[in-house]
């Protein structure tokens, strides 16, 4: 944060009072998204007290009395049981595969692109793989359920033509989470692939000329030029990416989940919203919620300092 | 372009191994988007396929023989049509009060001189990590606010992303003082410099904000679904997830008299909701990838 009194460009000092009423009409203009903020953030933030207490809808936030344990309760019930930890697992490992996997796709896909010299072949092929991420996760669940479908969709036809039994994917806890990761890099590889294009458009021409006098080759180039020069959008992207192993994708997750792979799929986001909106337990979700943001608020931070000491790269 | 210099740069210069190399990546992007396009030409198929064709063991990715009555169906089904306006409203709605939030937002915050200026950035960035979560969110539109049942607990909500108006901000930022400077000298309020100098520079970032509400309001159902009791005033996803993933499809079938497999039907119905996007968006798409752009130099 930068302190106000540097940022006025009036070289005389002036009092905070004095500015406001020398720029009350631009005040006036942010006021409608200041009262925006406070009442659908900051007081749904305040409601986090609810974690501590026992809410009762007709009592309200504020007046709901505290929980057992000095207000611990719920965070105590969290942490001893037997059903946030698989929850949690399976949040951990999901997203640990989708890092592994689904991170390195668009930057791959960027090169590739990056690398095509017809510009109709480029922007068709955008075009192409951009489009699954304009499509609600309603429909694509239900696109991902067909194709797969062990009776009539094609991955499975192709499967029994190399001589295998079909797979019931969609169905099966050992291929739920492949199919998580799978549907999700369908989804936005193409999409995310945008911000690696527009870091490499950036990159000045004269490094590739200086390469080719160097006699590099093109995989050279991309290993020696492209690479290195787009690295610090990969480095925020991959800050970014760790921030987020805590929020998984609800919309993806809730309309792929059923009974037979609640146990490998039930992630933070699906039990939350069973726990609190569907039982009604609006404290214990509360908690489950505040929990999941400190870690990842955590995990944020600490890859954040984790790259500012081994690069020059961070967010923050 | 800097960029089509140097491709042309290296056509010229192509050896054997280049010209692998390029084979190489033609044919993988050729099969990335193959493997985008093919669950797609599936659904098509078998939403135009009669019931005997659907029930068939064998690949579906081209239909043998065309029967429409999945289609018929759907056009004679109601609620999607109703949910279909539902959609546009909500849509309209937001898109509307969003704009008008975040020019009003942004403009102020783009302005050096706006007292506290560091202040109230933090206050919008901090909604960015940090969040009550679902539960105390449910709580104040049902509560405190007294919305169910109505669209504002739809459009109100989300109505000012954090990141979307760091995005505006930074447009705004970015538009010279000399365009503002004279209108200034001419007595022109701040209200004069947002509404006639600074918004009619700034039809790309509009476009681009307005395009991203537009795929929030059509893609979103857990609100309608949390908040919307009337099955009349559902969206068109929440409608489409009755039938899709939860096969509610007896009202479909008890509605309208055509006979059709039930899976014949449900693919119509996707394609039916899908196709308005794939018509529009390569028209659209390149507002995106502005605002990507404008987001990743930026930051």
């Amino acid at each position: 944060m930068t302190i106000v009194g540097l940022q006025n460009v009036k070289p005389k000092r002036d009092t905070l009072l004095g500015q406001y009423k020398r720029h009350w009409a631009l005040f006036v203009m942010l006021l409608p998204v200041l009262v925006y903020y406070i009442i659908f953030h900051y007081f749904p933030m305040s409601g986090i007290i609810i974690a501590f207490k026992n809410f009762r809808f007709n009592d309200g936030m504020f007046a709901s009395p505290w929980a057992a344990d000095n207000g611990l309760a719920h965070f105590k019930k969290l942490f001893t049981g037997m059903y946030f930890a698989p929850v949690f697992r399976n949040t951990l490992i999901i997203s640990l595969y989708k890092i592994l996997f689904t991170f390195p796709a668009p930057i791959l896909l960027a090169l590739m692109l990056n690398e095509i010299r017809s510009q109709k072949f480029k922007r068709v092929a955008q075009t192409i793989t951009y489009m699954p991420y304009f499509i609600s996760w309603v429909v694509l669940a239900s696109i991902v359920i067909e194709v797969l479908s062990p009776s009539r969709g094609f991955v499975n036809y192709f499967i029994n033509q190399l001589g295998m039994d079909s797979v019931y994917f969609t169905g099966d806890p050992r291929t739920f989470r492949g199919v998580l990761v799978g549907s999700g890099m369908w989804r936005n590889t193409g999409y995310q692939a945008i911000v690696f294009l527009a870091a490499m458009s950036n990159i000045d021409p004269e490094m590739y000329d200086v390469a080719d006098l160097d006699g590099a080759g093109r995989m050279q180039k991309i290993v020696h030029v492209t690479v290195p020069s787009i690295m610090p959008t990969i480095i925020i992207m991959f800050i970014f990416a760790m921030g987020s192993i805590m929020n998984d994708d609800f919309d993806q997750v809730y309309n792929l989940l059923n009974a037979k792979t609640l146990s490998v799929g039930d992630v933070i986001s699906t039990y939350t919203y069973r726990v609190g909106l569907q039982q009604m337990d609006f404290s214990y979700a509360t908690a489950v919620g505040l929990f999941r943001n400190v870690v990842s608020l955590v995990l944020l931070t600490g890859s954040n300092f984790v790259f500012r000491r081994v690069s020059e790269t961070s967010l923050f | 372009m800097a960029f089509n210099q140097r491709s042309d740069f290296l056509w010229k210069r192509q050896t054997a191994g280049d010209k692998l190399f390029t084979g190489i990546i033609y044919a993988a992007l050729v099969l990335v988007c193959m493997i985008t396009l093919l669950p797609i030409l599936q659904v098509v198929t078998v939403s135009l396929s009669p019931n005997d064709v659907v029930g068939q063991y064998g690949l579906h990715l081209f239909p043998t023989r065309i029967s429409l009555s999945g289609y018929e169906k759907v056009l004679q089904f109601k609620p999607i049509w109703t949910a279909y306006l539902n959609t546009i409203i909500r849509s309209a709605l937001g898109i509307v009060i969003t704009q008008v939030l975040l020019a009003l937002g942004a403009y102020p915050l783009s302005k050096k001189y706006l007292p506290n200026r560091g202040f109230w950035t933090f206050l919008v960035l901090l909604t960015m990590y940090f969040s009550g979560g679902i539960v105390p969110n449910y709580i104040l539109i049902t509560k405190y606010l007294k919305l169910r049942n109505t669209v504002w607990a739809l459009v109100l909500p989300a109505a000012v992303n954090a990141y979307t108006l760091v995005i505006v901000r930074n447009f705004f930022e970015a538009i010279p003082d000399s365009l503002e400077e004279s209108a200034r000298i001419d007595g022109a309020s701040e209200w004069r410099v947002l509404t006639s100098i600074v918004i009619p520079l700034s039809k790309p970032v509009i476009a681009t904000t307005a395009l991203w509400s537009l795929v929030y309001h059509w893609n979103t159902w857990l609100d309608c679904m949390l908040y919307i009791s009337d099955a009349s005033r559902y969206v068109l996803q929440l409608v489409l997830r009755q039938i899709l993933l939860q096969g509610q499809l007896q009202d479909m079938n008890i509605m309208t008299q055509v006979s059709v497999n039930n899976d014949t039907m449900k693919m119509a119905t996707l394609v039916v909701s899908i196709l308005p996007v794939i018509v529009i968006y390569p028209f659209l798409q390149k507002y995106f990838v502005k605002g990507v752009m404008i987001g990743a130099v930026k930051g």
